[in-house]
Formats: C-alpha cells, structure tokens, sequence
C-alpha cells in the first residue's frame, strides 16, 4: 500500500472543524438511517400505523352515520379532540414512535449490524444525534399526514360546507397547526425516550408497555406525578381540550411557554444520558 | 495447563524495544461476561507485520479482536493500539480496520453502497468516497459485481465485501476475524497475496483463523490461545525450538531405514526411531536437532546410504498446536 497516495478527512485541528467533521457525519448517518426507516421491511408497520386513521377516517366519509346518530358541526370539534387525543396521540403516534425509536439500536443489535457504526471514526455521540434525527425525520413526515389527513378527511367528508369556512375564515386552520404542533412534540419528547429505552434494554417491550399504561393513567395521577410524562405537557398544548371522565384529577394546564421549552429541554437531558449510555455500551449479539 | 506461557523469541526482543505508540499493546487484560471467562491476564504486544491468533473455539480470540476494537470493554487492564486507546473511536478508526465475523448487511443495499455508506460516515467527500471505494473493489477484486445486492453474493463474495469495506479507508491497522472462511481456494490464495503486500508495506495485520497451514504460510507472528489464556506467542518456528519437553520428529527418506535406525541410537538425544510403513523412510525423533543432522551426515558417509531426502514432520504450527493445546505431538 502507498501511503502517501492514502486519502483521509481533514483532520479536526479546530472546533469549528470538529463541528463540521461532526456535521458531515451526522448527515451520513441520517442518510443511511432514513433510508432504512422508509425502505426496510420494518417500515411497513409504520406506514400500516400511519395510514390506518386515514383509511378509517376515510370509511367513515364515505359511509357516514345518520344525521341524528351524528354530532352537530358546532360540537364536532370536541369529537375531533377525541379521535385525536385517544386514537392518533395516545396510541398511533406513541407506538409509532415506540416502533421507529426502540429500533434505531435494538433493531440492528437483532440485526447484527451495529458494530458497522461502532468501527468507524465517529464519536457515538454523534451516532445518537445522527440516528434521533433521522427517526424524528420519519415519524413526524408520516404523523404529520396522518393529523393533517384525518382532520381534514373527517371535517370535509361529514360537512363540506361548514368546513370550507371554518378552514378559510374560523378556527379551523389554527387548530390544524396546533395539533401538527402537539403531533411534532409528541415524536420529540417520545422519541428521546424510545431510543434510551432501545439502548437500555435487551427487550423493550415491556418499558414499552409500562410507559404506555403512565401516560394512560396520567389522568388519575396526582398533580406533582402527572408532570413526570409527556402526555400531560401536549395535552397542555391541544387546541380544544378533552374531556377525561368523572374520576380525572384536574390540574391547572401548563402554560405553552413551560410546556415547549420544557419537552425540548426535557429531550435534551434524555438524548445526553443516552449518549452517557452508548459510551458504556458493548456489542458481542450473544443471545440476541 | 500453566496459565501463561509466554515464548521468548527473537521477534519479542525486537517488539520490546519498540514504542508503545507504534505497537498494539494489552497489559494484564482480562475480560468477564459475568462469570464466564473470555480471556484472563493477557498481556501481547504486537509489531508490524501478520499477527495470527489461533485457537479453538471459544479460546478468546474473538475477545480479544473485540476488545481491541471497542466493541468489548476490558474487565481489568488496559488496551492500546498505536498509542489510541479503544475508548477513543474518533482517533482509533481513522487508524484500523476491523473485518469481523458478522455476515451481515444493511437491507438492499449493493456492494458499492455498503462501503460507500461508511466512508461518508468517516466524514469523507463524496469524491473521496467515490475513489477509495473503486479502491477498496479493486483489492478485492470485486468490481465487476459491485452494482449488485451484497444479498444475492455467495459467502465468499460477501467475505470480500466486508474485507474492501475494512480496508477502504487504508487504515494502519487491520483486524480480521476468520477472513478466509468461504473463500474458494484462487480466493484464499489472492487474499492471503493481499494480505502479504499489506504488511510488508508496514500494516499490522492481527488474523484469527482454524486453517492452521495457512496461518502458517503467511504468518510473522502467531498467538496460541486456549481457554482464555495466551499459551504461546512469538514466530512459528522460534516457538516450536522452546518446546523443549517435546522432541522434534524427522523423516529420513532413504534405502536402508533399519542400518540408519541402528546406528542413530548413538546418540543420546535420540528419543525414538520408527521405520516408515513403506520401508523406505525413518522417522526420528531428536531433542537435539543440531547434533542430530551432524551424526547423520556422518553415518550417511560411513554406510554410504542413498538418501533422497531429509525433513522435520512436525516443526510446523499444526504440530505446535497439537503439542500445547491438546499435549499430543503431530504424527504424519
């Protein structure tokens, strides 16, 4: 081998140029990790999470109860609030996230492909922002359509008329935003927690499924309990609040100015303890 | 078995006087997976040159490459290679390249892709990338089935692969964890070429491998390793010469074995004298080869025997192996 003919990458001499080292990296990492996140065979229980609102939404258009089974145009938005919260937010998105998140490491230790990462002259750090950039990219491409689809399937399929103006000249598009928002925040806030929960544990199925059971039960918690979730800072943000039934401990909501900045500091904190954890971390795929 | 038997050779006097930072060193490493052992107290320091790590299964020698590559945290003792320690990727694998064992493969992807991918996450230009990838194919000779899926490639192909992709970014350091499996014979014998230039351009080349005769053929240095313990390291046949407990075993060819048998028994460091099956060769086995040779030169003159030729059997790693791993000396 010559090796004054070897070509290397410029050598990080400043800080600047590690970040631009640290630039570069990450974007190649978010190259081949969306990739993987809309292309692998795992990508289609997301796209199956995803469309399926639309496509009941869709059902329900086309094929709309009676107009004295249906709610009227001026309470619809509550039922909106609920199909949202319960359904999309709650469930979809949360597993959505569960699902991308949890196998952005877990999913290549089954696969025994992660050791590629770790042999390559990149701070894992960096492996971490790379991979979390590139799930948060997918979950809030795909959760988005599925907010923006099914609000405006579910409005202009059961009142069209109403719902023309309601977009153009009432509530309607602020509301969308709001929930694009809370949508946004949700792949976030449990996204940083699914990749430390990926990282953290052989099977992370069961935290999974307890942590899907807190954010259920946020409504019975008491106050200083229920600000340790992420539920409770997006139902903060949700532009027509949701009933949550006779047994709900209420709670003043948390000002939009905490609840943002809180989230995104609170995802911080979860994505450095995660770069502490990948420090730490061993690849032998024994057992797995 | 003791513990640890580390050989003295002449190449560890060289190692010794080396740097520390232009060799790969383990101080006292040892490494638990709970209770069970990976290896215990292994202390190597390894030159330029091919370094190969024999061993059965389960001997450590995965350990060991993953402990040297990060992948495996030492559970006491430290690890350096060229001066980086394993905890520091960044700087590390801009020097090394490591070839494991895992067969595997981002999903889709073709054999141009696959190296491509982890050039650019090296921080690689494109151009750049484009450039040592053609490199790295051409090493390996796999250009023309680059453009396809790696899933579709045979064992062997993939073998490559994942060699062109280790050795893409022409790394000081190269580990290889069982490179010749799947290969076919033109393809261990290209590779095992590859692997000679590589070192005899200064690389540090540290091979696991089972097929003894190969390692033997192309090794500079070998590491025997048994049940977590180094038992032996230094050159092949500098590492035969300490086993002294076991006496070295030669084939005589000749036209009469038994006159030959006869009069070897003069010399004391004789151990044993069996006629070949064939009837037209002695195997002897000698503490003392140097003395050995001299006394046949001097019966073959006396006796005025034809002899066709004359060669150690067991002065080959196989042998070495057998005797320390297994305490049974090769018998061909």
């Amino acid at each position: 081998m010559d090796s004054t003919s070897e070509i290397r990458p410029n050598a990080p001499s400043a800080r600047e140029s590690s970040w631009s080292l640290w630039t570069r990296q990450t974007l190649a990492i978010m190259g081949l990790e969306i990739r993987k996140n809309f292309l692998s065979r795992r990508a289609l229980l997301l796209y199956l999470i995803a469309g399926a609102p639309l496509v009941l939404l869709t059902m329900l258009a086309l094929f709309p109860p009676d107009a004295d089974e249906m709610a009227n145009f001026s309470e619809f938005s509550q039922v909106y609030a609920v199909i949202y919260g319960a359904l999309i937010l709650r469930t979809l998105v949360f597993f959505g996230c569960a699902w991308v998140f949890m196998n952005l490491f877990r999913g290549e230790v089954v696969d025994r492909s992660l050791h590629y990462y770790f042999l390559s002259p990149v701070r894992r750090e960096v492996l971490v922002v790379g991979k979390y950039l590139s799930g948060l990219i997918a979950t809030v491409l795909l959760f988005g359509i599925t907010t923006v689809g099914s609000m405006l399937i579910l409005y202009f399929g059961l009142f069209p008329s109403e719902s023309r103006v309601f977009f153009s000249n009432g509530a309607g598009a602020g509301q969308l935003l709001s929930y694009l928002g809370v949508t946004i925040l949700a792949c976030i806030g449990y996204g940083a927690v699914f990749l430390i929960v990926g990282l953290r544990f052989r099977n992370p199925i069961i935290p999974g499924l307890l942590l899907y059971g807190w954010e259920w039960i946020n409504f019975l918690l008491p106050p200083l309990l229920k600000k340790i979730s992420v539920i409770h800072y997006l139902q903060s943000l949700m532009p027509v609040s949701m009933s949550e039934g006779p047994f709900a401990v209420l709670v003043e909501p948390t000002p939009v100015w905490i609840a943002v900045p809180g989230l995104v500091l609170f995802t911080a904190v979860v994505l450095f303890l995660a770069g502490l954890q990948i420090r730490r971390m061993e690849i032998s795929y024994a057992g797995e | 078995m003791t513990p640890v038997t580390t050989i003295p050779t002449s190449s560890a006097t060289h190692i010794t006087a080396a740097s520390p930072n232009s060799m790969i060193v383990f101080e006292d490493v040892s490494k638990f997976y709970g209770d069970v052992l990976g290896i215990n107290r292994v202390s190597l320091q390894i030159a330029p040159g091919i370094t190969s790590l024999v061993g059965p299964n389960g001997s450590g020698k995965t350990t060991l490459m993953n402990l040297m590559t990060g992948l495996l945290k030492p559970t006491n003792g430290s690890i350096s290679v060229l001066g980086i320690s394993p905890n520091e990727p960044e700087a590390l694998f801009q020097k090394l390249g490591y070839c494991s064992q895992f067969d595997s493969f981002p999903a889709g992807a073709t054999a141009r892709e696959f190296i491509e991918f982890y050039l650019r996450v090296h921080g690689f230009s494109k151009q750049e990338t484009d450039e040592l990838t053609q490199a790295a194919l051409e090493r390996v000779s796999l250009v023309e089935a680059a453009d396809r899926k790696v899933s579709a490639f045979s064992k062997g192909m993939r073998q490559r692969v994942r060699l062109a992709q280790s050795i893409a970014h022409n790394p000081s350091v190269l580990v290889l964890d069982e490179p010749l499996n799947g290969l076919d014979p033109m393809a261990r014998a290209e590779i095992i070429r590859l692997f000679r230039e590589l070192a005899d351009a200064g690389m540090y080349l540290i091979i696991s491998s089972h097929i003894l005769h190969e390692v033997d053929m192309m090794s500079d240095n070998v590491v025997l390793m048994h049940n977590g313990y180094v038992v032996a390291e230094g050159d092949v046949h500098g590492v035969r010469d300490e086993i002294d407990e076991h006496p070295i075993q030669i084939l005589i060819r000749c036209d009469r074995p038994q006159a030959l048998a006869a009069r070897l028994f003069e010399n004391e460091h004789t151990v044993e004298a069996r006629i070949h099956t064939d009837r037209h060769g002695l195997f002897v086995k000698t503490r003392r080869p140097d003395d050995f040779y001299l006394l046949l030169n001097k019966v073959v003159t006396e006796q005025n025997l034809q002899v066709e030729s004359v060669a150690p059997v067991d002065d080959d790693l196989n042998a070495v192996y057998q005797y320390l791993i297994t305490s049974e000396g090769g018998q061909n």
